[in-house]
């Protein structure tokens, strides 16, 4: 006998369940309160189980139990998978392609070329000579402790996929400040890839798409990097100066002249801070991704774990370190340089 | 130039204007139109906000009209009327006699960037762009290039007394020099309608009267048909050539603004005019007899658009004197001091002040 005979019987639904406190032990605890012989006493209020589908299907063994929402669950997807993977796996091959052609690119060209392609990046970017001290310091130290092919795999990877976020983001955080529907639509996405733990994204990927291929941990990080420059983006253009679009249309701009000449220049340091995030976001992503293979420091660091080599992991992990704090100043000083011409 | 109204061609017109906010104002506009719900009581009742009720303005080519009242009487809202930046609830709007309601958005474009420009409270102007670039932005819009503008808005920077500032960024000038760009990128569209709200409101009080003396210096020029929003009873004394007077959402009076100050409507317009001081704004053209009224020996000549203060001073506080209102060398009326010392009693008394002589 179980607890939630009566409910069965009472809605009359014997016949559905069939034979009822007949089933075989599902569980540990089942065989247990068996050879103890427990089914004797009925269950004091205090033990009184949650009726939930094990419980319920303990007095009906029609019941589904949960471990069938799981199994279904997955038999869903994986009927799905062959035809999401048709159309997927060619939508997201150019993906594939820029990783492997960026990393085949760092890797291949001498140091002596990449190093100052780097600097005069920073420079063009920040104007400012300690920081690109600090650059060229932090890079040179990294190359000269042997993670120089690492840390430029890493580099490589966050390059494109920031790219490829910001050229889906923006347009993406631009329709969103169009439209209150596309709002209200995209933002319940963005909470969902926001505070989905990075691991739950790999799941379904390594499913629909072979460990070896790069675009496994691209769409991983791209899916976690693009929440905040879509986020800002549409903030930033909704947050431009009401009176200065009023003027914009006094003056008869179309919503073209509008958006390019006035919203998004407007909006740009509010962009270019959901850059910045979304260049962090990317890094803490790659080192997750080396999971499925993504090379750089997260394999070190991957490495220092899984064969307990504390020294290889902390130098990666400080590594990973410098590359943040770099990112995030050279940003950071993109963004102060367009804060000084944006003063209202 | 300021009393022929009549033979001005009109070339704004707002017929029975009714602007109402909230979730359904074509429901709440028979209670306004019909019923004669007040702004308090759509407000209290029915949690819709009466911006405009039954508004009818003419305005004249080439003067300026001004519109004011107190804060919240609706004075941005009508404004934007002009230039559709808010549809109305119902009612009309003509610009040189055409349907601008009927318009589509080509069309209101057209309109936008060929006959109206407008002047903005805050400025509004574009801070990632140059004063040059924002005083061409009418120009720009229309499709030209820095070649094309460059020697129209230099000259109209100059003329407003920004030469040499092209190359700067607004937040590196003045408040009272971010709003001569925007005056300048106003003027550079060389549209015919100007729209300015409460163009001068933010700036100090120094700055507001040199801004002043340049708009009527440029329209002595220029003649365009300006329509300006004001909240300052003096700078609306100031400017108009014709005053409509805001309140709630309705027009209170509208009039010349000398005749407003001789002949208030209502308590509302006369407590309003109360505190100006009258005898720097009231005209000898105003107050003035016919000619063969005189009754003194005439002790002096002055003109029509003399302010009474000018004429306080000339006759040096005697108060016996009588002079001569001359224009173009023909004697147009006779203006006694006794005359003049009535019309500056304040408005209350001065109406029936005024009814006392007309019976005379
Ligand atoms: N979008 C809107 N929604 C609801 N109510 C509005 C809206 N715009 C204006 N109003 C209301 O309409 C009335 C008139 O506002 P308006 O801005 O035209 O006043 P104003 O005369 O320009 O005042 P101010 O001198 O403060 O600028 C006010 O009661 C205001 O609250
Ligand atoms: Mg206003």
């Amino acid at each position: 006998m179980a607890t939630y005979d009566w409910l069965f019987s009472s809605l009359g639904l014997d016949g559905w369940c069939g034979a009822s406190g007949g089933s075989a032990p599902t569980s540990l605890a089942d065989l247990a309160a068996q050879s103890s012989g427990g089914e004797a006493a009925a269950p004091t209020i205090w033990e009184l189980p949650f009726p939930s589908m094990d419980a319920l299907n303990d007095s009906c063994p029609a019941f589904p139990q949960s471990r069938e929402l799981t199994l279904g669950l997955e038999r869903g997807f994986l009927d799905v998978k062959d035809a999401l993977s048709f159309v997927l796996d060619p939508i997201t091959q150019p993906l594939s392609w820029a990783l492997d052609g960026a990393l085949y690119g760092i890797l291949n060209t001498p140091w002596w070329i990449v190093i100052p392609i780097l600097l005069a990046i920073t420079w063009f970017v920040s104007r400012s000579w300690g920081l690109l001290t600090f650059v060229a310091v932090s890079i040179l130290g990294l190359a000269f402790i042997d993670h120089y092919d690492y840390a430029m795999q890493t580099l490589a990877i966050i390059f494109v996929c920031a790219a490829i976020c910001v050229i889906i983001g923006v347009p993406i955080g631009i329709a969103m400040s169009r439209s209150d529907t596309m709002q209200n639509a995209t933002i319940p996405i963005l909470d969902m890839l926001q505070t989905l733990p990075p691991f739950v994204y790999l799941i379904p990927l390594i499913f629909l798409f072979s460990v070896t291929e790069p675009k496994l941990y691209g769409i991983a990080i791209i899916l976690y990097a693009i929440v905040p420059v879509v986020r800002l983006t549409n903030l930033g253009i909704r947050m431009v100066d009401k009176s200065v679009i009023e003027a914009a249309d006094a003056f008869g701009m179309t919503d073209r002249q509008k958006l390019f000449g006035v919203q998004v220049p407007l909006a740009l340091p509010n962009i270019m801070a959901g850059v910045n995030q979304t260049i962090m976001m990317s890094l803490a992503m790659v080192v997750i991704a080396s999971l499925v293979s993504a090379p750089g420091l997260g394999v070190l660091v991957l490495r220092g774990i899984r064969n307990l080599e504390l020294g290889v992991g902390l130098v990666a992990g400080l590594g990973i370190v410098i590359l943040a704090v770099i990112l995030d100043r050279t940003t950071k000083a993109s963004l102060a340089r367009i804060n000084a011409t944006h003063k209202a | 130039m300021r009393n022929d109204r009549q033979s001005k061609t009109t070339k704004v017109e707002i017929k029975h204007l009714y602007k109402i906010f909230g979730a359904q104002p074509e429901a709440m506009l028979p209670l306004v139109r019909d019923e004669g719900v007040t702004k308090a009581e759509l407000m209290e009742h029915h949690q819709h906000v009466l911006g405009l009720s039954d508004i009818n303005v003419e305005v004249k080519e080439g003067d300026i009209t001004v519109m004011m009242g107190l804060s919240g009487s609706g004075k941005s809202t009508l404004i934007r009327h002009l230039n559709r930046l808010i549809d109305p609830t119902a009612g009309e709007v003509r610009v040189d006699g055409e349907d601008i309601l009927a318009y589509d958005e080509e069309k209101l474009r057209e309109l936008r960037r060929n006959k109206m420009s407008m002047v903005f409270q805050n400025f509004a102007l574009l801070p990632h762009r140059t004063v040059l670039e924002n005083t061409a932005m009418a120009l720009t819009v229309r499709g030209q290039q820095r070649s094309d503008y460059e020697d129209d808005a230099k000259r109209w920077l100059a003329r407003v007394g920004l030469g040499g500032s092209e190359d700067q960024y607004p937040h590196q000038l003045s408040g009272g020099m971010q709003q001569r760009v925007g005056l300048a990128r106003a003027l550079a569209s060389n549209a015919p309608i100007m729209l300015m709200d409460e163009a001068f409101s933010a700036l100090d009080p120094l700055i507001r009267t040199d801004m002043q003396d340049l708009l009527l210096e440029l329209q002595e020029e220029l003649a365009k048909t300006v329509i300006f929003i004001s909240h300052d009873l003096d700078e609306a004394l100031k400017l108009a050539d014709h005053l409509v007077i805001l309140k709630d959402g309705y027009v209170v009076q509208q009039d010349e603004p000398q005749k407003i100050l001789l002949e208030p409507a209502d308590d509302y317009i006369v407590d309003f005019i109360s505190d100006i001081n009258r005898a720097r704004v009231l005209r000898v053209r105003s107050v003035m007899r016919g000619p063969s009224e005189g009754r003194g020996t005439p002790t002096g000549e002055i003109g029509p658009e003399e302010t009474l203060e000018d004429v306080i001073a000339k006759s040096g506080g005697e108060p016996s004197s009588s002079f001569v209102v001359m224009q173009e060398g023909r004697q147009i009326g006779v203006l006694d001091m006794d005359d003049l010392m009535r019309a500056l009693v304040p408005t209350g008394a001065s109406e029936s002040g005024l009814r006392t002589r007309a019976s005379a």
